[in-house]
């Protein structure tokens, strides 16, 4: 048993804070979405949701590292905190989950269907001229009103890059560079990470560093990738549902990738500042966790996004 | 930095005073009773949108509301009863129990604990205020299928949907802390294996939660999507299909069902015990029974959809597999029966409920197999008939557990007996009119009324007339039990530390004095 | 008072009529009924088994829980023994439970595989959902009509008794022959609706954008009634199902029928309307497919249902009239009517734009079935 007693902060603000954040955030994102497209200025109460919640984080966090430098943290505690991190990024994986299910079922039933493969592919009727493709180029509704292509121009996946420009269409191929960059990442940080363990601050700093930059290079890879399919390929979230799944995978993972980046910066600038020692260091250690299940979750979206 | 003070002489401070004792607190206890009574509030607005609907169907013909606003009574009514009255007291508690039954000194992330409780009033302020605005709160029923809730939704279903995420949120919170402590604050010599079966329960609960929640999450996005960013997923004409959203939804709705009644099994199994006098028949055979229940739920969400025009393959591949959960549920309700057996048997208010949740529940659990009979189900589905079986599952199962728990933990809470006369008034009276209220839907049902009907047949009138009364009585009983808890909150009968003749052998719990200190375990006891 | 000696007696019946009645496996009110096909009659036994089963396994279970609780009460000096444990005992009920089920499963995976059978039919119907109708496409002929509640909004809301068959009553039901396969085509246009028959046992979901099958073979001339059983908005519980199965001979008769309306409409719509007969099939159509939102006196129910007495787009703006007809209000619960004839569909408007003193307050254009030829000309382009 540990001689010190388990801490239990008295009372807390912070919680409270958080709760009423979380109810502007509410009015503020339904009002935005409801007045899209209309002259409102209730994207505001969304930007002030979001200042709060920086703000009582900023303050949350402080607290936390300040009772942690008084010792206050028992063992048991930074236990809880493990136990946290780690059921927290479980319940991330099940978020994920929901987005590649969609992608399974419309892949291997709903489409076919439609396009009148399979067992209900009676529901064809419906849609004469829909062919089932994956990419869907031209979606059911198109295909009936015989809407000339609207779809993807130049879909994202390997094969057809490879069948139209060859080798050097691969190697310009963005998702393989994010690959590259987010699989040496992951390497970078658990080189900090044994950099932090040995004592190493030299090693931290620059290998750390070296995520970061990694990190910020997927970023803007992918920014570039959306770019080019908005504005040259006709991809966008409407042509149906191969722009659907497509950027809501890909866009909630680069989301994760931002969180995950902003999270590693904080722990660097920490870093810089020696607020860890090579056997207290948990803070670092959940955003690396952290850093390396996005990089898992892009490595699943590489084989059923791009490749498959 | 106050805090930092304050813990120098931590144990000797009681609570805070006033208003900001709720606001800001850390302690499990308050947070327990702050989701009770949130869980309670919510009962009865709950509870009224429920007898809106009985007013309404108390005779054929449009009477008291319209159509429009009897969809919302019956959409919202499925949604604040289920995430906001079951679900909320299950964690209450959690919060209250758990640190005492494993003999931690509180949750192991008081703060966050803190605020898994403030996200639902604010999420339910929401949730309630969209029924006053001009379009009307959701109305496509709680299980909100797409696309009545997404292209033909009022615009408020906007704040449905973030209203929901922040009860995700709330709900992954609540089951990270509570998995958190079970594996992390065990006092020393507790081993999974010696944990009370409510903390079992808890902790397999609290894992469904994890793994469904984000699914949920997951679905309500994809909505707010479809609705404000012309995505397909739920749209054919782009390549999508309504029926995903199906698919998604009962992922995390099915495991949420059994969210609902693993609490409660562990509830009743600690009442039984206690008051059979007997320790509980088959402890491990209970917790793989739960663990079974609990893996069997990922995989037999479609039965919910049988009439969807799945492929013959799936049809009966979840109805085999529904079929398989009767198995260990069978034998969680034998192994309740053997611990009564040869026991020693008193019937104080708490273990009236639990039998009764025994027997109705199993009824509910069998009107439940015949649901998972792919054909029949073609003539059962989307009746009265679910509505009774899941009404039995759910009323005299999953908020009999809770009423269960409540008398049974009640002078632990408060330190004074609750008045046992009129607590069996209560089971009486409640005992008849939950089996008047739902029983007769399944005849209704059978004989082919619809749910979600504002309007109905004529000759569905006699037994709707009796449904009604049923529930209205069976409201108006309810107020009893606050009258009951309130008069034990301000006085009555001192309790003991053990309150129950023989409990100080059961659990942790019963060796703290009554009321239980508002610092639980500052040390962690020794278990053998 | 009475409503008490109602339920009191009500409750007697219950308890000792049709509880009995129920489980004795016959046919009551208050049962599945049996139905008319071989099908369904299948699907009565097999429910009938499982509930015999629960029955009993009930019977058992409480019988044991009650005879405990009874025998080992501590008031009449019962000790607690001292066991909490019997592996055989534990294995022996997770067996006896096993078998139980794959009892149960058989039979009902023999009688699945027969109600999803997917062949072709003798007659091929396309069954569509619509807020709140169905509609009925033969496929083999060329017949198709929407079907629409009949029962009188006053006996609604109670201002007329209400009839026999009181919100199971339509003005067009499906017609059928007895003793040919039907082969139902289920899908819904807006949102997804269910389209049940419960003498039939056939319940399927009509899901906008694909095809659920289901078919049926009724013995029995006779007039079956169902419903809409998936949420589908306001109207949910105003969409009732009919079916009419009749004679060989019957239906044969009836189809040169409807050919022949048919075409008669086909006429109609070239014809030259006075206003006098668009107003007056005008009101006939408003009251069976507008008056559950827009109400008889054109009032409205404000906000959800806008007034149409002195709505801007009725008094002066009738294009725009016309599109909202045909297409519906994307997002509100106003559906497009454009399944329904251009006769129709230009004298509802017509008759819109006459009455509540329209006509005084606006320009009062009269629409033709020619202008909604025109439209659908001009957006076929
Ligand atoms: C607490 C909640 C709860 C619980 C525990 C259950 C338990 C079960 N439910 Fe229920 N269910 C709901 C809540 C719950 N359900 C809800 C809310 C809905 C409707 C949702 C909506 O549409 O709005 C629903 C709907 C629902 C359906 C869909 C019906 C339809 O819409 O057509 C089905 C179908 O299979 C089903 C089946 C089952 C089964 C097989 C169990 C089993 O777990 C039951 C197992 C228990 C027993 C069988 C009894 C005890 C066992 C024995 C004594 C052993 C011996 C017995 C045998 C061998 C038979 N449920
Ligand atoms: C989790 C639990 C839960 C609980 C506890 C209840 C409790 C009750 N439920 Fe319901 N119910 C659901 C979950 C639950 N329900 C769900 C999920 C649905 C499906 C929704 C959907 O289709 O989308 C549903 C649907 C549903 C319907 C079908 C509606 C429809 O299809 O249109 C009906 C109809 O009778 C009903 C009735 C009742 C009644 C009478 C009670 C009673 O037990 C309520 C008891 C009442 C109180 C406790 C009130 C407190 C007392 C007062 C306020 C005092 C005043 C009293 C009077 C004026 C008499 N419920
Ligand atoms: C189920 C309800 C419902 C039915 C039935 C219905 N409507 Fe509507 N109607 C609406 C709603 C809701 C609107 C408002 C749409 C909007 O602008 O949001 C509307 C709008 C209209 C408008 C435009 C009025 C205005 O001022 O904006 C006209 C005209 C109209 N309906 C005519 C009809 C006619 C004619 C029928 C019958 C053939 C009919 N409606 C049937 C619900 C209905
Ligand atoms: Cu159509 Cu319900
Ligand atoms: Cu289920």
């Amino acid at each position: 048993m540990s001689e010190q007693a388990y801490y239990v902060p008295e009372s807390s603000k912070l919680p409270f804070a958080m709760a009423l954040t979380l109810l502007v955030f509410i009015i503020g994102a339904a009002n935005t979405v409801i007045d899209m497209g209309t002259e409102s200025n209730s994207y505001l109460v969304l930007l002030l949701s979001f200042a709060m919640m920086w703000t009582t984080m900023f303050f949350w966090f402080s607290t936390v590292i300040k009772e942690n430098h008084a010792g206050l943290n028992n063992p048991m505690l930074k236990n809880s905190y493990i136990y946290g991190m780690a059921w927290f990024i479980f319940s991330e994986v099940m978020f994920f989950f929901a987005f590649f299910f969609a992608l399974a079922y419309v892949r291997n039933f709903a489409v076919p269907w439609l396009g009148g493969e399979g067992e209900k592919g009676i529901a064809n009727m419906l849609w004469p001229g829909f062919e089932a493709t994956w990419p869907v180029m031209i979606t059911p509704d198109q295909a009936i009103q015989g809407t000339e292509f609207l779809g993807p121009g130049e879909e994202m996946s390997l094969g057809t890059t490879y069948a139209n420009k060859g080798l050097a269409g691969v190697l310009g191929w963005l998702p393989l560079w994010n690959t590259i960059f987010l699989l040496t990442s992951s390497v970078t940080v658990h080189i900090a990470h044994l950099g932090l363990k040995n004592g190493n601050r030299r090693q931290f700093n620059i290998y750390l560093g070296l995520t970061l930059v990694l990190g910020y290079l997927f970023v803007g890879f992918q920014a570039l990738e959306y770019y080019e399919a908005y504005a040259h390929m006709g991809l966008t979230l409407g042509t149906g549902i191969y722009g659907t799944t497509f950027f809501m995978l890909t866009g909630f993972h680069g989301f994760h990738v931002c969180l995950g980046a902003i999270i590693l910066t904080i722990m660097w600038i920490r870093g810089l500042k020696g607020h860890f020692t090579a056997d207290d260091h948990f803070g670092f250690e959940a955003g690396s966790w952290y850093w390396h299940f996005v990089d898992v979750v892009w490595v699943c979206l590489v084989a059923f996004v791009y490749v498959m | 930095m106050s805090t930092v003070v304050e813990t120098h002489d931590h144990g000797h401070h009681g609570p805070a005073k006033g208003l900001t004792r709720w606001l800001f607190t850390t302690n499990h206890k308050d947070i327990g009773t702050l989701y009770l009574w949130f869980s309670c509030l919510m009962l009865f607005i709950g509870g009224s949108m429920a007898m809106v609907i009985r007013a309404e169907l108390f005779q054929p013909g449009l009477q008291i509301v319209e159509p429009e606003f009897f969809n919302q009574m019956t959409t919202n009514h499925g949604l604040i009863m289920v995430f906001g009255v079951i679900m909320p007291a299950f964690v209450g508690l959690a919060n209250w129990m758990l640190p005492m039954q494993i003999g931690a000194p509180d949750m192991a992330l008081p703060r966050l604990n803190n605020l898994s409780f403030w996200l639902l009033p604010m999420a339910f302020g929401i949730l309630i205020s969209t029924l006053f605005m001009p379009e009307g709160g959701p109305n496509f029923g709680w299980t909100f299928y797409a696309p009545l809730s997404t292209t033909y939704a009022p615009s408020t279903v906007n704040f449905f949907i973030f209203s929901v995420h922040i009860m995700g949120i709330s709900s992954i919170l609540g089951s990270i802390n509570i998995i958190t402590t079970i594996f992390n604050m065990r006092a020393p010599g507790m081993t999974l294996m010696k944990m009370p079966l409510f903390v079992w329960s808890w902790l397999i609960t609290a894992y469904l939660l994890i793994a469904v929640m984000p699914v949920l999450a997951g679905v309500v996005t994809m909505m707010l999507m479809d609705i404000n960013f012309g995505t397909s997923f739920f749209n054919a004409g782009g390549g999508g299909d309504p029926v995903l959203f199906q698919h998604v939804f009962w992922f995390f709705g099915h495991p949420e069902v059994y969210i609902m009644i693993l609490p409660a099994f562990g509830i009743a199994s600690h009442i039984i015990e206690t008051f059979s006098r007997k320790p509980i028949f088959g402890y491990t055979s209970m917790v793989y029974a739960m663990s079974s229940i609990a893996i069997l739920s990922f995989v037999v969400w479609a039965h919910h959809m049988f009439t969807v025009g799945m492929p013959l393959a799936g049809e009966l591949f979840f109805m085999y597999s529904t079929m398989l959960i009767a198995i260990p549920t069978g034998v969680k309700v034998f192994n309740w029966i053997a611990t009564m057996y040869r026991g020693s048997i008193t019937f104080e208010t708490p273990m009236l409920f639990a039998i009764a949740f025994v027997a109705l529940f199993t009824i509910g659990g069998f009107s439940g197999l015949m649901l998972a009979i792919v054909p029949a189900d073609f003539q059962y589905h989307d009746t009265y008939f679910v509505v009774a079986h899941f009404h039995y599952v759910l009323v005299p199962g999953a908020l009999f557990g809770i009423i269960a728990g409540v008398y049974y933990w009640l002078p632990k809470w408060t330190g004074n007996m609750y008045d046992e006369t009129l607590g069996q008034l209560h089971f009486w009276l409640t005992f008849f009119s939950v089996n008047i209220t739902f029983f007769p839907m399944h005849f209704v049902g059978l004989a082919g009324m619809p749910r979600r009907y504002p309007d109905y047949a004529l000759q569905f009138a006699d037994f709707n007339m009796i449904i009604s009364v049923g529930a209205f009585l069976f409201g108006i009983t309810q107020l009893l039990l606050v009258f009951i808890v309130i008069k034990s909150i301000r006085a009555g009968k001192k309790a003991k530390p053990e309150v129950w003749e023989g409990a100080g052998e059961l659990g942790l719990e019963w060796t703290l004095e009554s009321p239980a200190p508002y610092h639980t375990f500052t040390v962690q006891p020794q278990v053998k | 008072m009475a409503y008490l000696r109602k339920f009191s007696f009500k409750f007697f019946q219950i308890i000792f009529l049709t509880l009995p009645a129920t489980l004795l496996g016959e046919e009551s009110d208050y049962n599945m009924p049996f139905g008319v096909t071989e099908v369904s009659g299948e699907i009565f036994d097999l429910h009938m088994l499982i509930f015999w089963v629960c029955v009993w396994i009930g019977v058992v279970v409480f019988g044991i829980m009650f005879w405990s609780l009874w025998k080992y009460r501590k008031s009449k000096g019962a000790v607690a023994a001292d066991f909490d444990d019997h592996f055989w005992l534990e294995i022996g009920w997770t067996v006896a439970a096993t078998l139980i089920l794959v009892v149960i499963a058989i039979p009902s995976t023999t009688v699945m595989v027969k109600a999803y059978d997917d062949a072709e039919g003798d007659i091929n119907i396309m069954v569509t959902g619509h807020q709140w109708k169905w509609h009925y496409k033969y496929l083999e002929d060329d017949i198709s009509f929407f079907s629409n509640l009949s029962t009188d909004q006053e006996q609604i809301y109670g201002q007329m008794p209400k009839g026999e068959f009181y919100l199971k009553e339509v003005d067009e039901p499906l017609v059928i022959p007895i003793n040919k396969r039907i082969r139902f085509l289920i899908t819904g246009n807006d949102v997804i609706h269910s389209w049940w028959v419960p003498d039939f046992a056939v319940k399927q979901d009509a899901i906008p954008g694909f095809i659920n099958t289901a078919w049926t073979n009724v013995p029995e001339p006779g007039i079956y009634r169902g419903n809409c059983t998936e949420l589908c908005g306001i109207r949910h519980a105003f969409m009732p199902v009919v079916v009419r199965a009749v004679e060989q001979e019957e239906y044969d008769a009836w189809v040169v029928e409807r050919v022949m309306l048919a075409e008669q409409e086909k006429l109609l719509t070239s014809k030259e309307w006075t206003t006098e007969e668009l107003f007056e099939r005008g009101e006939t159509f408003y009251q069976t497919n507008c008056v559950a939102c827009h109400q008889v006196n054109g009032q409205g129910i404000p906000p959800v249902f806008p007034a149409l007495a002195g709505s801007q787009i009725v008094l002066n703006d009738a294009p725009r009239q016309i599109e909202i007809l045909m297409e519906g209000v994307q997002g509100a619960a106003m559906a497009s009517y454009a399944g329904y004839s251009e006769v129709d569909i230009a004298a509802v408007i017509t008759y819109t734009r006459q009455a509540w003193s329209n006509d005084e307050n606006g320009d009062g254009v009269i629409v033709t079935p020619q202008d909604i030829v025109a439209y659908k000309n001009k957006t076929e382009l």
